[in-house]
């Protein structure tokens, strides 16, 4: 098992060979694994099944449909954190922030002069994509902020080499477990935060919710917000839930909500109140019967009337889905410097074009060593791990993409880096990735912390929750403090803190 | 508030009420099927306990399967307690409360949606037990306890706003209509000819009437004399010190439709001030004279027009 994980860059380890070398654990990680290792494996696992348990308790569930003998399930906790440092921390979120300012910008532009595609840096057929909304052509939204909620997919590779896997750009999800992970933590490991001095994150909610009210259409004065969510059998509806407890909106389902005079109302005990604000947890095709799915029952009959006449803000607007496509990833960078004239500070993935001719023979060439993923689509449908595939699947892929080769992009296997996770035989590396959340309205900010995906299947390399992904804490300490507080000195009671206890 | 979450608020706390007494009334009923000599056969006993839930028929339909069947006491209980497809079981009123908070999580503090949630986790303990054969008292008394738990976490965490006044209107107007089925129920049974009564049997029997609305010590306190039927009907209906009573539930019923219309002048506000007129001036002797079977029929149906009323009001407001 070392062996195979020896190639890989693990977040506490710089060689998990020499593991029990004190000095090969990585600075940030250097009071972490002196608390880990006077710690037993079995209190490290009641704590676990204490998380399990409290989880449970609240709710903290997704239900999966057609199950109705009330058993939800639970996204596995790893009590083990990831940890960032100040610095390396400073980078991802500049860069995150660079990416989401383009990207808004990038779909101001496609719904209105379409510059970039007149200067030959995106090509026109993305006027042609699936995700593409003529619907929202020439129509002005607050701010000109499209993406309001961004969730960017960041993997590691190495010390230093961070990669943009994807950008998430319609309802991202996951934010509900950075806040509640961490509120884990703190319950389960208080001595651990008195230790280390770890950016909050907790506002998230107290942010989201002055962003929502800046992108209110001009002339609202006390906009109300609310949050849609398609209802208690989806499978983020706790997050749903919980955003809107913690922002103290209403949350509302499609059926709430009426359209009248250019305006949407939710029904409520004393008649109708206007909304001004929607956070909409629904995807564009159920959103409005009238002019998407019309067997959605999930949608308000007449929202987008409304919502391209000014009358009510969408977050994230309609047709955001254009730019988190695959196929327009591919140009992120090429954008950052069309609109903002600046070096990317984040790396794509290097990707193949497989409608270019040379893209497509290496590929073809290489298949086994590759992932191909369809343009258009998300979810891991239509995707081919080259190393993960037998035989007979490359050679079905191989015929799939030579029909239409445009429709496909090819990526490197990555060699995502490993953090340390509790698993039944101990603490083990497991695969993990990062999403931090980027919220535009006012401004463009992140709050210092991310969801943590972890792979809990050894050597695999698929961290989402449908394939048994679990979750991690993430610490992003705080520069001035990390600094001044010496590794010796946790282990030492200091006097004063004790005193202040 | 929301309309779609008063009605689940409502809903919720209806449900819970709703476990509670028909916990109340298989508690009860076990305990007389333990008293010797007890006048009525087995089935004549738990029969009575499907007559309060209006569920004698559904009951037949299901359980009878041969001629020669009869109610028994494994099968009653089975029925009001766990059976899946007795919409007013104690599984699925349990099931519906847990199901309309998480649909409404939202508007209710944390402490109210986990004492739910916990509720309904624990409840999973009871589901493969066979409660006739042992554990029933058990059973009950944590039933109850959950329920007296709901109460008051919701009276010690929740702010008083509308979203209150609503969990606790389901509340009562459940009450209210359980309290009467009983006691009409019980009455009818125990008082078949209107003869004279007497004897250990019927002091059992009624004191175990008592006991399932919580009423028997404050019955020896207020009266301190034998039992007797038609104080055990004054108690229930017109006592309002007494929180059980429908007048108890009616004050707080017309106190919440007050300030939740505010100055709406809502129908289910005028309906609720009329019921609250008879129990707070009507006599016993009057509502005797009448027929007490006919006053107890008239309230429950009344009861649930009041329910349908407060739906037009506040659930469904005509939005054009």
């Amino acid at each position: 098992m070392k062996n195979s994980t020896l190639s890989f860059f693990d977040e506490m380890q710089l060689n998990l060979a020499g593991g029990e070398n004190k000095a090969s654990v990585r600075e940030i990680y250097a009071a972490y694994n002196v608390w880990l290792k006077g710690v037993p494996h079995h209190q490290l696992d009641s704590k676990r099944q204490e998380a399990e348990l409290l989880f449970r308790r609240v709710g903290i569930t997704f239900n999966v449909y057609g199950d109705n003998d009330g058993a939800e399930r639970l996204i596995p906790f790893d009590v083990v954190p990831r940890i960032l440092a100040a610095k390396e921390w400073s980078l991802l979120s500049a860069g995150a922030i660079q990416r989401v300012r383009a990207l808004n910008m990038f779909l101001h532009d496609i719904y209105h002069s379409q510059e970039i595609i007149q200067a030959g840096i995106v090509p026109a057929s993305i006027l042609a994509n699936s995700q593409y909304r003529p619907e929202m052509f020439g129509v002005d939204v607050p701010n000109q902020i499209y993406a309001h909620i961004a969730g960017i997919d960041l993997v590691r590779t190495s010390e230093s080499q961070f990669y943009v896997l994807e950008d998430n750009l319609r309802t991202p999800s996951g934010v509900s477990y950075m806040l509640e992970d961490r509120k884990m933590m703190m319950r389960l490991f208080p001595e651990l935060f008195r230790r280390y001095s770890i950016a909050p994150v907790d506002h998230y909610p107290q942010v989201l919710l002055k962003n929502l009210r800046a992108v209110a259409q001009t002339g609202v004065a006390e906009p109300t917000v609310v949050v849609l969510t398609p209802g208690a059998y989806n499978s983020a509806y706790f997050e749903h839930a919980f955003l809107a407890q913690q922002m103290g909106v209403e949350l509302v389902e499609g059926p709430d909500l009426f359209v009248r005079n250019n305006a949407v109302y939710m029904r409520t005990t004393q008649g109708p109140q206007k909304v001004d604000v929607i956070y909409r947890r629904v995807d564009d095709d159920y959103l409005d019967p009238l002019v998407f799915n019309a067997d959605s029952m999930l949608g308000v009959p007449g929202l987008l009337s409304v919502y391209r006449n000014g009358g009510v803000t969408l977050a994230n607007a309609v047709g955001t889905g254009v730019a988190d496509d695959k196929a327009t990833y591919i140009h992120v960078p090429a954008m950052i410097k069309f609109y903002l004239d600046e070096t990317p500070l984040l790396e794509n993935v290097p990707t193949y074009e497989l409608s270019k001719a040379d893209d497509l023979a290496y590929t073809l060439a290489h298949l086994a060593e590759l992932v191909v993923k369809e343009v258009q689509g998300s979810g891991g449908y239509g995707m081919l791990v080259g190393p993960a595939a037998s035989k007979q699947e490359l050679a079905d892929f191989k015929l799939r993409i030579i029909a239409n080769p445009a429709n496909y992009i090819a990526q490197p296997t990555l060699a995502l880096s490993t953090c340390p996770t509790l698993v039944e035989q101990g603490i083990a590396p497991r695969h993990v990735d990062l999403r931090p959340f980027v919220l535009s309205g006012e401004t463009v900010t992140l709050v210092p912390g991310a969801l943590c995906r972890v792979a809990m299947k050894e050597g695999s390399l698929v961290v989402n929750s449908s394939q048994g992904g679990g979750t991690k804490d993430t610490w992003v300490l705080q520069e001035s403090l990390a600094e001044t507080r010496e590794p010796s000195a946790i282990v030492e009671p200091n006097i004063e803190e004790v005193a202040v206890c | 508030m929301l309309s779609r979450t008063a009605d689940h608020l409502y809903w919720m706390a209806r449900y819970i009420e709703r476990a509670e007494n028909m916990a109340r009334v298989l508690d009860v009923t076990y305990n007389m099927s333990l008293v010797p000599n007890a006048a009525e056969s087995e089935a004549a006993l738990w029969v009575t306990a499907l007559e309060i839930c209006g569920s004698v028929d559904a009951y037949q339909r299901d359980y009878f399967k041969q001629e020669e069947d009869e109610y028994t006491a494994a099968g009653v209980i089975h029925y009001l307690a766990m059976d899946m497809n007795n919409p007013s079981s104690i599984y699925n009123s349990l099931r519906s409360a847990r199901e309309n908070a998480h649909a409404v999580r939202v508007a209710m503090t944390s402490e109210t949606w986990e004492n739910i949630n916990v509720l309904w986790l624990e409840f999973n303990q009871f589901i493969d037990q066979d409660l006739a054969k042992h554990g029933l008292r058990e059973f009950c008394d944590w039933v109850k306890a959950r329920s007296h738990l709901f109460r008051g976490v919701c009276f010690g965490t929740m702010l008083r706003d509308d979203a209150f006044s609503f969990v606790r209107l389901g509340t009562f107007l459940e009450r209210a209509d359980n309290t009467a089925r009983l006691l009409d129920v019980k009455y009818h049974l125990l008082l078949p000819e209107q003869e004279e009564i007497g004897g250990a049997v019927d002091y059992y029997e009624w004191s175990a009437v008592l006991r399932s609305v919580s009423a028997f010590q404050a019955y020896q306190k207020i009266y301190s004399d034998t039992i007797e039927p038609w104080r055990v009907a004054e108690l229930l209906v017109l006592r309002r010190d007494m929180p059980r009573s429908l007048h108890a539930c009616f004050d707080e019923i017309t106190l919440i439709l007050e300030q939740l219309s505010g100055n709406r002048q809502t129908e289910c506000k005028r309906l609720a001030g009329e019921l609250h007129a008879k129990l707070r001036f009507g006599k016993m002797r009057g509502i005797f004279q009448d027929g007490l079977h006919e006053f107890l029929d008239d309230f429950v149906k009344a009861n649930n027009q009041l329910g349908a009323e407060i739906h037009k009001s506040f659930f469904s407001i005509a939005t054009s």
